[in-house]
């Protein structure tokens, strides 16, 4: 692959990630990390005091099907939508076939329970500072850092950002 | 509000059953929201604000809150813990304007009035005038202008601070039921791990309810009974002390005997035997206390919850924000001595608890939707007869008597009867 294809490759990936939590296929989710991948919603709260307790923090695949498996089994919360926006991609630099990538994102939470029905607020903010690998053809987050500028979580946290 | 002998009144109808009912008028009425800061947060009590590793240097300071009132708490240079409350003392600006940091002074931006870190006032620009024009009066006295001082003090390094003169000392607040389960999770010195924060909209009486409520420890949070972390027929119990103002829900490792089949003959919803994790490094734990707990909640009243779940250890700080939102913010800690195992323990359990915790992110979710549901019905009841009706400590998990402590030491400093 030339730089060009790389590059289109991990945006497609990035939006790709998006539109799988917006619609709810929570399932797929884990399919684009690799199998030993880091992934963790940091409160930039801590980030910058390199304070390391995160909101979710998983350090395998299996840690991601068990969030999912949490979410449909376990867990109860209101039911909510969200949208993801993310801009401003930057694709950094190549090493030892992993390449860096850091993306603004910005979710809105729209509630579809009987009390809030309907209405949307700006759920979290932040950036995605990410390690991606190709598996093949097939890009992956090797890592995934969720550092989110909006450290005061409104209600509780559910679903992955 | 009515007023009764100069002091505000509000009448309301408690329920002759006592502390087994709570009138849901206390948990939206902004008239009682506006008395508790007054007689209840600026009352006699100890509001948790900070641990000692928060402000471990001179000078190191951190900004927080006693019910409403914005606060400034910091080492002072000589190693003593000052607090004061974040007005200038001049035209009322927020002095303090970091969340944390370290300062050798604080200086209010507005018209650069200056305070040392116990709160005196040692600036004031132009205070004789320009060429013998303008300035303060000459009987201008600048120890009359300090920035509001509250009582400080520390317990095996949880910082509270007082606004009343006449608390009695922070031990005795405590007290000997307390002491001995907070010195057991507070045994030495602990550095922090990181914060979280969640906004919950309910009132914040309501959250103090939830960490002494056991009974629905287990039926709510499935991965509790699952995982065996607390299940209402483990050996455990509620611990109260004679007030009723703080408590202690605990679980043993032990486990009573049929306790899966108690869960299973109720049908319980949130009881799944066949549930498993794909990666069971996420339990994976220690024992690193001399009694071995599961869990150990300590409520202190007003504002502090400092929680053991398995090997996550955290300060809860309850900060309200009107009759019907509260922040909750988690501040986890772990040992100085932490081996480097221990302390990936600590960050992988968080999963457990905060606001996206298997075991606890429901609790935001349940407090909001009781306070959408109560509304309007001032006069109605909750229902807490679980366990008997009164206030005492009991050896299980099937009781809600701590949810009824608290409210009798509520209704006794609010003068609700």
């Amino acid at each position: 692959m030339d730089d060009r294809e790389v590059r289109w490759a991990i945006e497609e990936l990035i939006n790709a990630y998006g539109q799988c939590l917006d619609d709810n296929r929570l399932e797929e989710w884990p399919d684009f990390f690799t199998e030993d991948c880091l992934y963790q919603i940091l409160p930039r709260e801590n980030a910058d005091q390199g304070l390391q307790i995160a909101v979710i923090y998983c350090d395998s695949r299996a840690m991601l099907q068990d969030r999912v498996t949490a979410y449909r089994t376990a867990n109860l919360f209101a039911p909510h939508l969200y949208r993801h926006l993310m801009g401003g991609v930057r694709i950094g630099g190549r090493q030892n076939g992993v390449i860096s990538a850091r993306t603004n994102y910005s979710v809105f939470r729209t509630a579809i329970d009987p009390i809030h029905y309907g209405a949307t607020e700006v759920y979290s903010v932040g950036e995605y500072i990410d390690k991606v690998v190709f598996v093949g053809d097939v890009p992956k987050f090797k890592e995934r850092v969720v550092i989110a500028d909006t450290s005061r979580i409104q209600s509780l946290l559910v679903t992955p950002i | 509000m009515a007023t009764f002998n100069g002091e505000p009144r509000i009448d309301v109808a408690w329920p002759a059953e006592g502390v087994a009912r709570v009138p849901y008028r206390v948990f939206f009425d902004p008239a009682i929201y506006a008395l508790e800061q007054e007689r209840l947060f600026r009352g006699p009590v100890w509001n948790y604000v900070a641990l000692e590793a928060e402000v471990r240097n001179p000078g190191d300071f951190k900004a927080t809150f006693v019910g409403e009132t914005p606060i400034v708490i910091n080492r002072g240079k000589d190693g003593g813990l000052n607090a004061f409350v974040n007005r200038c003392a001049h035209r009322g600006a927020l002095v303090c304007r970091e969340l944390r940091g370290n300062r050798s002074s604080h200086l209010c931006i507005y018209h650069q009035w200056s305070y040392d870190l116990e709160g005196n006032l040692i600036g004031v620009p132009f205070r004789k005038g320009i060429d013998g024009k303008g300035g303060y009066p000459p009987d201008f006295d600048a120890s009359q202008h300090s920035l509001r001082k509250l009582r400080i003090a520390a317990y095996h390094g949880l910082v509270f601070v007082s606004f009343a003169e006449e608390v009695e000392p922070l031990e005795d607040y405590l007290g000997p039921i307390m002491r001995p389960w907070l010195d057991r999770v507070l045994n030495r010195p602990v550095r922090v791990l990181g914060y979280a924060r969640q906004w919950i909209g309910g009132n914040w009486k309501l959250y103090n309810e939830n960490v002494r409520d056991p009974y629905h420890a287990s039926l709510l949070h499935l991965f509790n009974a699952t995982f065996r972390i607390a299940r209402s027929s483990q050996i455990g119990g509620t611990l109260t002390d004679k007030r009723g103002r703080h408590n202690l829900l605990h679980g043993y490792q032990r486990e009573a005997q049929g306790e899966t089949a108690a869960y299973t003959a109720e049908g319980i919803k949130t009881y799944q035997a066949k549930y498993a994790l794909a990666d069971p490094s996420l339990m994976a734990s220690r024992q690193e206390h001399e009694i071995a707990l599961t869990f150990s909640i300590h409520s202190i009243f007003p504002c502090l919850v400092v929680q053991q779940i398995s090997n996550t250890l955290a300060a809860r700080q309850i900060v309200p924000k009107g009759p019907d939102q509260f922040e909750l913010i988690f501040t986890f800690f772990g040992y100085e001595d932490d081996d480097e195992e221990m302390r990936t323990m600590r960050i992988k359990q968080a999963n457990l608890v905060g606001p996206a915790g298997f075991i606890s992110l429901e609790d935001g979710h349940a407090i909001e939707l009781v306070q959408q549901a109560i509304v309007r019905d001032q006069e109605a009841c909750s229902f807490i007869e679980l366990g008997g009706r009164d206030t005492a400590s009991q050896e299980h998990l099937v009781t809600e008597s701590a949810i009824r402590g608290f409210w009798q030491y509520y209704r006794e400093l609010m003068g609700l009867n």
